[in-house]
């Protein structure tokens, strides 16, 4: 197993005409990493994708593979593969040709390229399978051919855009865990795009949230969740309660924030923005719908929410509750289903307690739109 | 099996009225304006040329004689062939086949560039420049041309002036005019069935082949060339059927010594008023030719559902 080649995009620049695409970004991608730019539809994951693979050329600064300098390196001379958004096998070749298709550029006999392939099938579970059109293959498994062709090249770095939108949900999940296994079993770098925040949690060791052109944090999914650090990412990543105020005062790496309309509430500030909050700065708290629960009569006030029920809906597993919030959005509360007929009755007024470690204050900025 | 489904689809979709007027009218067309016509010369082609009083008479018989006159001319004991009439009937098939694949290596380049920058306006600008020419009258084309091939003409005046000839180049008993001519008259129906092929090609699949490697000429080979094949078959039957069969452009272009079949055919026709022997010519141009389109896309392995799409 290979140790993987390192990927790194410095002061990346990309622009269209007076349009730029993609904005001052650098990325420092591991060798052997798996890792994910997220972000919403038209925020420049394709361009930079398309800079990594060589089909245009940064308008200012530089892509390194290996620590290489890639300018003036066309796409077929990059040690990168790319799986398209839309996969884009060869309908007219067999299934084995396609795979093969970098060896038989590379001038390999029909009986070496046939052998090769015929591994690589076995490798995604579709041995016996070659002779066929991919057009007579399901989508699920028209994927991993597009999987194995990129892969039949021995790429250092696989770039995949978006593979697994055109699937369904169960096919979409178990291909995740699937893509996880056969990176850890080859061992290169993945450098993978989604718009889907699950598949870039699930499957990354690290992961980039871009926000029109700008890179707004890398962090690993975890901290991505947890600690967003900034409103974009809190908003983006996951369902988030998003409380707008004021900072009232600042003790270290806590925080309270005087609320628009709950009140002062008590909230961890995110580790980015330690120190560089000030007193009377706008502020925005975020606490996810699974760290608010029914509070007790007696919790303390400075991490206590009150507000009347709008709606509750059943998802199964839990109980959806939705309040009254701020600025005409709702809070979201999310109780686990352990049997209880309802949480509320409409019109209620309830008390929502939560942990402050489980909230993070940021100073306010721009939310995603959903 | 399949085609009684087709049929009640089509009557589910137009109605029952119009389903079979649409039927009626596809048959009327291909009755009386196809089959009824080419029989009607089929059957003229195995008569003899017989002064009006005599026709239906005792004399009026089937006959091969006007395809024996292909092959041996006049001579009845078929001792000598009509080596001048099989001779242009070889050189009307071969030009037209070179006519073809002259016109397939101009448009391929011509139908990728159009079709892989699909959706600019300069584009549609240049298809639109390439029709232009089109409204304009066959005959009138050819004349132009044959204006811009003259000795005085808009050619050898500037390659004069360039000083790359010294005399003027007779185009015109060279056949150069000839084949310029018949090249430039169907070649949109080339163009425009590889251009439409290759618009639908995915640009990724190029962008892929690419990534892992290939070579332009490779993915051209690998990827484009086969996609195209269906345009490329089609837009070759065309101009090939159309180029051998074709009158105005030999008729204006062509050298005084040089004969195109078709113009035998007329002759035939118009000037010795022998329409049975005219139907036996035009009829031996079109099942060669139709045989040869046959053979081609067996060899190519290209279906005729291939070509309609
Ligand atoms: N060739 C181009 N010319 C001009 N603008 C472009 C070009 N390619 C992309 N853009 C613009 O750059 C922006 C980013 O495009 P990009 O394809 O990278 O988005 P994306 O993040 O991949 O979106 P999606 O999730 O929808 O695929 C878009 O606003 C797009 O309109
Ligand atoms: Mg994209």
């Amino acid at each position: 197993m290979s140790s993987g080649v390192a990927v790194d995009l410095e002061n990346i620049t990309i622009r269209f005409g007076d349009f730029t695409a993609v904005k001052d970004a650098n990325v420092n991608i591991n060798g052997g990493d798996f890792f994910s730019f997220l972000g919403p539809s038209g925020c420049g994951k394709t361009t930079i994708l398309r800079a990594v693979s060589g089909f245009l050329d940064p308008s200012e600064g530089r892509v390194l593979i290996g620590g290489k300098d890639m300018a003036g390196i066309g796409p077929n001379k990059r040690p990168t593969a790319l799986i398209f958004q839309n996969l884009a096998l060869f309908p007219l070749m067999k299934v084995w040709e396609n795979i093969a298709f970098s060896m038989e550029v590379a001038g390999a006999s029909a009986g070496e390229r046939r052998k090769r392939a015929d591994e690589l099938l076995d490798m995604i579970a579709l041995g016996g399978q070659g002779d066929k059109l991919p057009s007579e293959l399901s989508g699920g498994q028209k994927q991993r051919v597009a999987i194995a062709r990129a892969l039949c090249a021995n790429p250092d770095v696989l770039l995949l855009d978006e593979p697994l939108s055109a699937l369904d949900l169960k096919l979409r999940q178990h291909m995740r865990t699937e893509l996880r296994e056969i990176q850890k079993r080859v061992g290169i770098t993945f450098i993978y795009i989604t718009h889907d925040q699950g598949e870039a949690l699930t499957m990354s060791d690290n992961v980039a949230v871009m926000k029109a052109g700008v890179i707004e944090q890398i962090d690993t999914g975890h901290h991505i969740y947890d600690d967003p650090s900034t409103p974009f990412v809190a908003s983006f990543v996951g369902e988030n309660n998003v409380f707008r105020g004021k900072v009232k005062s600042i003790n270290g790496a806590n925080a309270v924030i005087s609320t628009n309309r709950s009140g002062d509430l008590l909230s961890r500030i995110t580790p980015a923005q330690v120190g560089k909050m000030q007193v009377g700065d706008d502020a925005m708290m975020f606490i996810r719908p699974e760290a608010l629960e029914l509070a007790p009569t007696d919790a303390a006030s400075e991490t206590t929410i009150t507000a009347n029920v709008m709606n509750e809906e059943f998802e199964g597993n839990s109980f959806s509750v939705f309040l009254e919030g701020d600025g005409g959005k709702m809070i979201k509360m999310s109780v686990p289903n352990l049997g209880q007929d309802h949480i509320s009755a409409r019109g209620e007024n309830l008390s929502l307690r939560y942990d402050a470690s489980n909230a993070v204050a940021m100073p306010a900025g721009e939310l995603a739109s959903e | 099996m399949k085609k009684p489904m087709i049929f009640s689809q089509f009557f589910k979709n137009n109605g029952a009225v119009m389903g079979s007027a649409l039927i009626g009218l596809v048959a009327f067309w291909l009755i009386f304006l196809i089959i009824l016509p080419q029989l009607s010369m089929l059957d003229y082609s195995f008569r003899y040329n017989l002064p009006p009083a005599e026709v239906g008479g005792p004399k009026d018989v089937y006959t091969l004689s006007n395809y024996e006159h292909l092959i041996y001319g006049s001579d009845s004991s078929h001792q000598t062939y009509n080596t001048v009439d099989l001779k242009v009937f070889m050189r009307t098939i071969l030009a037209a086949m070179l006519v073809t694949i002259f016109n397939i290596f101009l448009c391929y380049p011509l139908a990728y560039f159009l079709g892989q920058s699909k959706g600019s306006g300069f584009v549609r600008l240049l298809v639109v420049l390439l029709i232009i020419p089109y409204w304009i009258n066959e005959i009138l084309r050819a004349f132009a041309l044959r204006i811009i091939f003259g000795d005085s003409g808009l050619l050898n005046e500037a390659l004069m002036f360039l000083h790359l000839t010294s005399a003027p180049i007779d185009f015109i008993r060279q056949d150069i005019a000839l084949y310029a001519g018949l090249g430039y008259a169907y070649i949109l129906l080339m163009l425009f069935p590889m251009y439409n092929v290759i618009e639908s090609l995915d640009r990724n699949q190029i962008e892929a082949a690419r990534d892992m490697g290939a070579s332009w000429l490779h993915i051209h080979r690998r990827i484009v060339i086969p996609y195209a094949k269906p345009g490329i078959v089609s837009g070759a039957t065309m101009v090939f059927m159309l180029s051998a069969g074709a009158l105005a452009a030999p008729q204006i272009l062509g050298g005084p010594s040089s004969l195109w079949f078709t113009q035998l055919v007329y002759q035939w026709f118009n000037d010795s008023l022998n329409w049975q022997q005219g139907a036996a010519y035009a009829i031996v141009l079109l099942v060669s030719t139709i045989v040869i389109v046959l053979t081609v896309m067996r060899v190519f392995k290209v279906n005729m559902g291939d070509i309609g799409k």
